[in-house]
């Protein structure tokens, strides 16, 4: 019941803040997978609306700026690509990404985003070996390499990754761009999380206040008996 | 107002009804802690009914359309977060509050006579309950609900010559598929929950009759006064129904607690293998079912070995229906000659609580794979677990107990 | 069995504890009661619809749909214009002072410019849509003296050129204009005013 999928030998859960209360980072993460993710993948149960209101986005802005795959700001956010052509594509259809950090946690998202490396020629990914998805990120992020350490007992351990090629970001950047669009993705997976927090803070109150009130109702009531 | 009541009193007996559950219904006044979970479990019954009516005008009990529908009804209907996580919550706390309120009679003998039958009803609940949550389990068609259901529903086709059919007939298919889902939707609404308020009101009238029991375990009715009252016996109304309001209030507040703050309960309550669309092709990497079921989860694959010419697998079903049963048999199985654990010797409380420590431990191996020390330790605990049932007519028998006042302190 | 002052103190705290009940029940009910407005679903299918009316010719109408009801779009012909200052004596409510319109569309056309017609094509009498009968006389199967309108087959409700009813018939009121505007010479987006196509062009 703990986090969906264990992770790899040597790789390490990151230091990872996720703070849906800092507005501009999830309007950075917007941007960052709807430019990249949504050619793709589909957020197929959010609505762009819904999006721009909880993010503070001007409804006409979302209309202009970030409507590639829709024509109505109501519509919900489906992949430019039909998923029956990416199918084809990629050999398996990409999976709607609404969900996906409800599903795969936080931490193994952002593991996954740095994660990529390239061995003999191709992509592959720390926490999702033979993925079939490339690095879409690859001009920010540049190209890595995975460096394994061989254990006493001959097993392969993760040690760390040696950047080949640098990439238009330099790591920092590129992480804390990931960190918002993980950031991102958590609101993605609950738009309610926004206001559950608040509302429940006021619930507590309120019931606390009963509570008090209903034991000094009892006691009056039980003071009769002995 | 009185007019109004006389009225309807002449034509429905409203004050005979009142008088007799509530306000002339003489309840022991030594309940303690453990006595607040019948109301609390009523409550829930209430939340767990108004939430789901709400949340079916928005559901779609159809393969293609069901987990979309759940999302539907988490970002595009006003609120509607609010009510699945309610739904959601009560789920798993109703089975909070019956395991504390079954846990309750093994401790105090309100399983014992007179209150078999009432023992019995109780029983048939709990079952519906199960039946109830199961289904439920599979309606957000995640992929979890989906190979949980299609586990559960395998173990029928262990049952020899009429397993297999009867399996194929609960899904109506060959594997789950859109007839079991709509199937499932239909006990989930409305067969089991109609059977499910109708034996609540027959365990209460049950109770009503033969009166509650007490932490003292011993009969209040034996000294009444000229009255006819009984002498620890106070008015349900108002001395416990403002009592219960206590409770409901702190009750409520664990309640929202999780519902707002950790409605996920970091995946015991929803699971993470669930927020993707049921898969045909792909079993999730650990199936489990929901906590409430582990124990018996663990009960069913605790035994992996063929004997009598009998294969592991249906041992494994008998065994995980017989767990249940036992309980059934509880009233007669208990010989001791007091009710309480109060005044009990130490071999019934020795049992109880081995008993409590492995249904616990069950719970959990229920959640992990079953392998290595994880395996032993789940076979072992489910020998207690039989052992608690098969050895209690001896060590109840055998157990020194201690004499029971005369009234309740 | 008590004194008069506990007698007081259990009557408040019995008072306020039944209102924080009934308050808090009450507040609680509020989410349910709401979550049976219309979804963001039924909001986004229910936004404003655009259409070009370019190739709709004299005499015709354009049927389409608009928060899941018909909406019609009738492009009169200067004849069927002339037919509507002579209906007065006929109607129920000649100057569409009970019926529902924007205030842009109250008068004697019914509408922005007075050859385009936009209404709603749902009888205001128990929710049919009308049959159009733009043709005159005898021909229409409605009386020699029909000068041409909607009728409406479910209770026999007739309404004139600019979805203004006749007396003696159930409907009572007129057809509905929606909110529309014109956000080109020939295109027309039902569900927004003029004013608020104009906000949304300067915002």
């Amino acid at each position: 019941m703990a986090s969906a999928a264990a992770l790899p030998p040597g790789v390490k859960p990151p230091p990872l803040e996720i703070d849906l209360g800092d507005q501009e980072s999830l309007q950075r993460g917007a941007r960052t997978f709807i430019n990249y993710c949504l050619s793709c993948h589909s957020a197929a149960y959010m609505r762009y609306n819904r999006m721009g209101k909880d993010l503070g986005i001007d409804e006409e802005l979302v209309k202009d700026n970030l409507l590639f795959a829709a024509d109505k700001v109501g519509d919900l956010m489906k992949a430019v690509m039909p998923p029956e052509d990416a199918k084809v594509w990629f050999g398996t259809a990409p999976p709607d990404l609404t969900l996906v950090a409800r599903f795969r946690g936080p931490e193994w998202l952002y593991l996954y985003m740095t994660g990529f490396h390239r061995e003999g020629g191709r992509w592959d990914n720390i926490v999702f070996p033979d993925v079939a998805m490339p690095h879409v990120l690859y001009e920010w992020q540049g190209e890595q390499r995975a460096v394994f350490k061989t254990m006493e007992d001959g097993s392969k351990r993760f040690d760390r990754f040696e950047l080949v090629r640098p990439g238009s970001m330099k790591k920092e950047e590129y992480d804390a761009a990931m960190r918002d669009l993980v950031n991102f993705f958590v609101y993605l997976g609950e738009p309610a999380k926004l206001v559950r927090y608040r509302i429940g803070v006021y619930v507590l109150i309120f019931l606390g206040v009963f509570l008090i009130f209903t034991y000094l109702l009892k006691r009056e009531y039980w003071k009769q008996l002995h | 107002m009185q007019k109004l009541i006389a009225w309807i009193d002449a034509r429905i007996p409203l004050i005979e009804v009142w008088d007799e559950h509530l306000a002339k219904y003489y309840a022991p006044k030594n309940f303690n802690f453990w006595y607040y979970f019948g109301s609390l479990a009523i409550l829930v019954l209430v939340i767990q009914i108004l939430t789901g009516i709400f949340l079916t005008m928005h559901y779609k009990p159809d393969s293609k359309l069901a987990f979309a529908s759940v999302e539907y009804i988490m970002r595009d209907v006003p609120w509607g977060w609010l009510i699945r996580y309610m739904h959601a919550t009560g789920a798993s706390l109703f089975f909070v509050v019956i395991y504390l309120h079954m846990f309750r009679a093994l401790l105090y003998g309100s399983h014992r006579p007179p209150r078999e039958l009432l023992w019995l009803i109780g029983m048939v609940i709990y079952v519906a309950l199960m039946a109830e949550a199961f289904t439920g389990y599979l309606l957000p068609w995640g992929n979890m609900s989906f190979w949980g259901a299609q586990v559960i529903v395998s173990l029928f086709d262990a049952v020899p010559w009429v397993g297999p059919p009867v399996a194929e007939w609960i899904r109506g298919d060959f594997v789950i598929s859109d007839a079991t889902l709509n199937r499932f939707f239909s006990f989930h609404v409305i067969a089991v929950p109609l059977a499910l308020v109708g034996l609540v009101y027959l365990h209460i009238v049950a109770l009503h009759k033969v009166g509650s029991n007490n932490p003292d375990g011993i009969e209040i009715k034996r000294h009444k006064d000229k009255n006819g009252v009984p002498l620890d016996g106070i008015p349900f109304h108002p001395y416990y129904s403002v009592k219960d309001m206590v409770a409901v209030a702190l009750f409520m507040m664990v309640f929202a607690a999780i519902m707002f703050f950790a409605p996920e309960m970091g995946g015991w309550f929803l699971e993470h293998d669930n927020f993707v669309p049921a898969n045909p092709l792909q079993t999730p990497p650990e199936i489990k079912p929901l906590w409430y079921f582990t124990p018996y989860y663990s009960i069913l694959r605790a035994n992996t070995v063929n004997f009598f010419y009998i294969p592991a697998k249906l041992w494994g079903v008998f065994f995980m229906g017989l767990s249940l049963a036992m309980f059934f048999f509880l009233p007669w199985l208990d010989r001791s000659p007091v009710k309480s654990i109060r005044y009990r010797g130490w071999m019934y409380k020795t049992a109880l609580t081995i008993f409590a420590i492995s249904f616990v431990i069950l719970g959990y191996l229920g959640t992990r794979p079953p392998a290595g020390i994880y395996k032993a330790l789940a076979q072992i605990c489910t020998i207690l677990y039989f052992a608690f049932f098969f050895l209690m007519p001896w060590y109840t028998k055998y157990d020194k107990t201690k004499p029971e006042p005369d009234r309740v302190t | 069995m008590s004194d008069e002052s506990t007698d007081q103190t259990r009557r408040q705290l019995l008072a306020i504890t039944t209102g924080l009940g009934l308050a808090g029940t009450a507040v609680a009910s509020i989410p349910f009661v709401l979550s049976m407005q219309p979804s963001a679903r039924a909001r986004a299918l229910g936004a404003p619809v655009e259409v070009d009316i370019s190739k709709l010719e004299a005499g015709q109408r354009l049927v389409f749909e608009w928060r899941g009801k018909p909406v019609w779009i009738v492009n009169r012909t200067k004849k069927m214009l002339d037919t509507l200052p002579g209906m007065a004596g006929k109607l129920v409510d000649p100057n569409s002072d009970a019926s529902e319109q924007p205030s842009y569309a109250q008068n004697e056309w019914r509408s922005i410019k007075p050859d385009i017609l936009v209404l709603v094509g749902i009888c205001t009498h128990l929710g049919c849509s009308p049959l159009a009968k733009f043709v005159e006389g005898a021909a229409s199967g409605l009386g020699r003296d029909w000068p041409g309108g909607f009728f409406c087959p479910c209770h026999g409700s007739f309404f004139d050129l600019a979805g203004r009813v006749y007396k003696d018939v159930p409907a009572p009121t007129n057809l509905v204009v929606p909110p529309h505007a014109y956000v080109s010479d020939t295109r027309i987006i039902v569900g927004l005013s003029p004013d608020e196509v104009e906000k949304n062009k300067n915002a």
